[in-house]
């Protein structure tokens, strides 16, 4: 297999390995310090980049888990179930690095479990939480299919069969309302947010983008495990998923622009400024390229320009999100927030966590590969 | 309802921005003397000068169906029946949505502390629940601040409309703005002069977020039954043409699970 082919030290893991200290450093201070000492938040921009990008984003980016096990459990596409375990292990990964995400970001952690006893059905952030849980708990399930398999214990894998179907169901309910009830947050805010992103549809945008987004990840990280794994991309799946992505995302390009135009407030998108470039630019990343190359190039699409296309729908997505939980409320009133070096730097620590338990993960268990077909290599 | 709901009444043509009512505050409410000159978790009330001259004050509006109680997925902030908006630091998680979801940026957040609370007027609920006015309102040197009933300080402010409508820009801030706060306002000029909100609906904003959630029984239902049906459909088909699909799916033999 590819472990002899790893040295033990490569530039890549040393600088994960710098991150990982220096974000130790400021997990410490963010514990003994308070937010303020990590963080460039105030009371006028109570939320940034933390929620921004790795519970917005990284939630979004999951999605591709519950879109691909529906498609193979319940929509029965077989071909798609070489990766259908990969996108599952990135859903699993993306919820646990959003639950330490959140240890840090809130400021009294250790009050977390009073969701539990203190529950505010009102509170579209109390569903949030709910799903969090609950779905966590369905991929850890779904998961453990390759735990089972793994060490040979097939009586749990024979109920892991008769239960998966379930389960699958089960994990596409509540990341429906998930996803959703991600964008029904900013809801309640109409006259803090700039019209071009607020709209109290918000949750059925936040659900049609994380679909294309989930779909856009599932190829993007193909590519990150040729690069790093040298696990050869199936490219006769993955241009099938792109196509499938751009329909999904001429969808929500449709609905969003209708959406503005009934709202009256589209013109907004064509008034110089600094909205419409942003507008645009996030529409042109998340939805316009990536529709006209896929459409293009139909299934024969190359791997750069696949990978290019994913790249810019991962892209275009976490800006969407940065724009309805940050820069919008700036359009209306600007508070002066940028991201800190320390936000960044914590941020870029949980991704590099993620992806040294992805790479652990693919590397000991047998996540590339189908149930019951052993690795092939 | 025989309970008394109660509220303030500021009426800015009399506001001499005199501070009198933030150094009480802070007395009453134990905080750290120094006033800061916006909202922070250590000043519930500023005074701040508009053009003209004029003096308004900021704090909690004590807002009657409040944004930030919707939002507080553990309840950390209740609405009590005698008006004021409260905070219980015990339940609170810190996620700072109720300072996302208040229509006048009024929670503030404890940013330098390790063990950080949420902070904001209270309405002085302790001495209200002694039937004693709020310290802000008993340190108005005239009467700028008027504490009572929300129903009496509305009627209140009706009448001193009415009876010198030359002195008053005719409407109450508070009266309907998000659905009605426990905190009103008079002013000589329109309220965005004093750089007020005036964009604001006349419904509370948990509706909104209400009438999505209110939806969710029906998501899962119509989503069961959808996921379900195409499950069972997919099924029935996929035994139809078993034989087809085993060719298309490539070299390795399929698994027959599911
Ligand atoms: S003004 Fe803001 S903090 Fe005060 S009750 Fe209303 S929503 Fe809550
Ligand atoms: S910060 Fe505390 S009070 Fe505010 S919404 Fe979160 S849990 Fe509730
Ligand atoms: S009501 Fe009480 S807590 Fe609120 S501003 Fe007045 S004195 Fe301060």
């Amino acid at each position: 297999m590819f472990r002899s082919a790893v040295k033990l030290v490569t530039p890549w893991r040393a600088i994960m390995a710098a991150f990982l200290a220096t974000g130790a450093v400021l997990v410490f201070f963010r514990f003994t310090r308070g937010l303020g000492s990590v963080t460039n938040l105030s009371d006028q921009t109570p939320w940034g980049m933390w929620v921004g990008f790795d519970i917005l984003a990284g939630i979004g980016l999951a999605a591709g888990g519950f879109v691909m096990a529906a498609a193979v459990y319940v929509f029965n596409l077989k071909r798609y179930r070489p990766i259908v375990r990969m996108a599952i292990l990135t859903a699993l990964l993306g919820y646990i690095i959003f639950i330490v995400g959140l240890i840090l970001e809130v400021g009294r952690p250790w009050n977390m479990w009073r969701v539990i006893t203190n529950p505010n059905i009102h509170s579209p952030l109390y569903e949030v939480s709910l799903c969090v849980m609950a779905y966590t708990l369905v991929l850890i399930l779904e998961f453990s299919q390759v735990f089972f398999e793994k060490f040979g214990w097939d009586r749990l894998m024979a109920v892991f069969h008769r239960l998966s179907v379930m389960l699958v169901i089960l994990g596409a309910l509540i990341s429906t309302l998930h996803q959703s009830t991600l964008g029904t947050l900013f809801t309640i805010a109409p006259s803090k947010m700039y019209p071009l992103w607020y709209s109290p549809l918000l949750p059925v945008h936040f659900f049609l983008s994380c679909i294309a987004a989930g779909l856009g990840m599932v190829c993007f990280e193909s590519f990150l495990s040729e690069r790093f794994l040298k696990h050869p991309p199936r490219m006769d799946l993955l241009s099938r998923i792109a196509r499938f992505m751009a329909v999904m995302l001429v969808v929500y390009f449709i609905f969003r622009i209708g959406d503005l135009a009934v709202r009256g407030v589209l013109g907004l998108a064509f008034t110089a400024g600094f909205a419409a470039l942003l507008f645009w630019l996030e529409n042109l990343l998340f939805a316009i390229f990536p529709i006209i190359m896929v459409f293009s190039r139909g299934l024969n699409i190359g791997r750069k320009a696949l990978f290019v296309v994913s790249f810019s729908v991962v892209l275009g997505f976490i800006m969407h999100r940065f724009n309805v939980a940050i820069t919008s409320f700036h359009l209306v009133e600007d508070a002066g927030y940028f991201p800190s070096w320390k936000e960044f730097v914590v941020t870029a620590c949980l991704i590099s966590a993620g992806f040294i338990a992805a790479g652990l993960a693919v590397r000991f268990l047998p996540v590339h590969g189908e149930e019951t077909v052993k690795s092939k290599d | 309802m025989a309970i008394k709901s109660f509220g303030l009444l500021i009426d800015v043509t009399r506001c001499i921005g005199c501070g009198a009512c933030s150094e009480n505050c802070k007395e009453i409410n134990d905080l750290p003397p120094e006033i800061d000159d916006k909202l922070t978790a250590e000043t519930w009330t500023v005074v701040r000068e508009k053009s003209d001259g004029l003096h308004v004050r900021d704090l909690c509006r004590h807002c009657v169906e409040p944004a930030c109680v919707a939002s507080c997925l553990v309840a950390a902030l209740t609405k009590t029946e005698h008006g004021p908006v409260v905070y219980d630091k015990s339940v609170c998680i810190g996620c700072r949505y109720c300072m996302v979801a208040c229509p006048f940026q009024v929670p503030c957040f404890e940013w330098h502390s390790p063990n950080p609370r949420i902070r904001k007027c209270i309405l002085c609920e302790p001495r209200v629940l002694e039937g004693k006015s709020t310290g802000c309102a008993e340190a108005c040197p005239t009467e700028a601040t008027v504490f009572g009933e929300r129903e009496t300080l509305v009627e209140m402010a009706r009448a001193r409309i009415k009876a010198d409508p030359d002195r008053y820009h005719n409407h109450i801030y508070g009266l309907d703005e998000v659905g009605g706060t426990a905190v009103m306002f008079l002013s000589p000029v329109p309220f965005e002069d004093l750089d007020f909100n005036t964009d604001l609906v006349n419904y509370p904003l948990s509706d909104i977020t209400w009438k999505i959630l209110r939806q969710v029984p029906t998501i899962v239902a119509v989503g069961g039954v959808f996921l379900g049906a195409s499950y069972w459909l997919f099924k029935r088909r996929d035994e139809v043409k078993k034989a087809d699909q085993a060719v298309e799916s490539g070299p390795e033999k399929e698994a027959d699970d599911v």
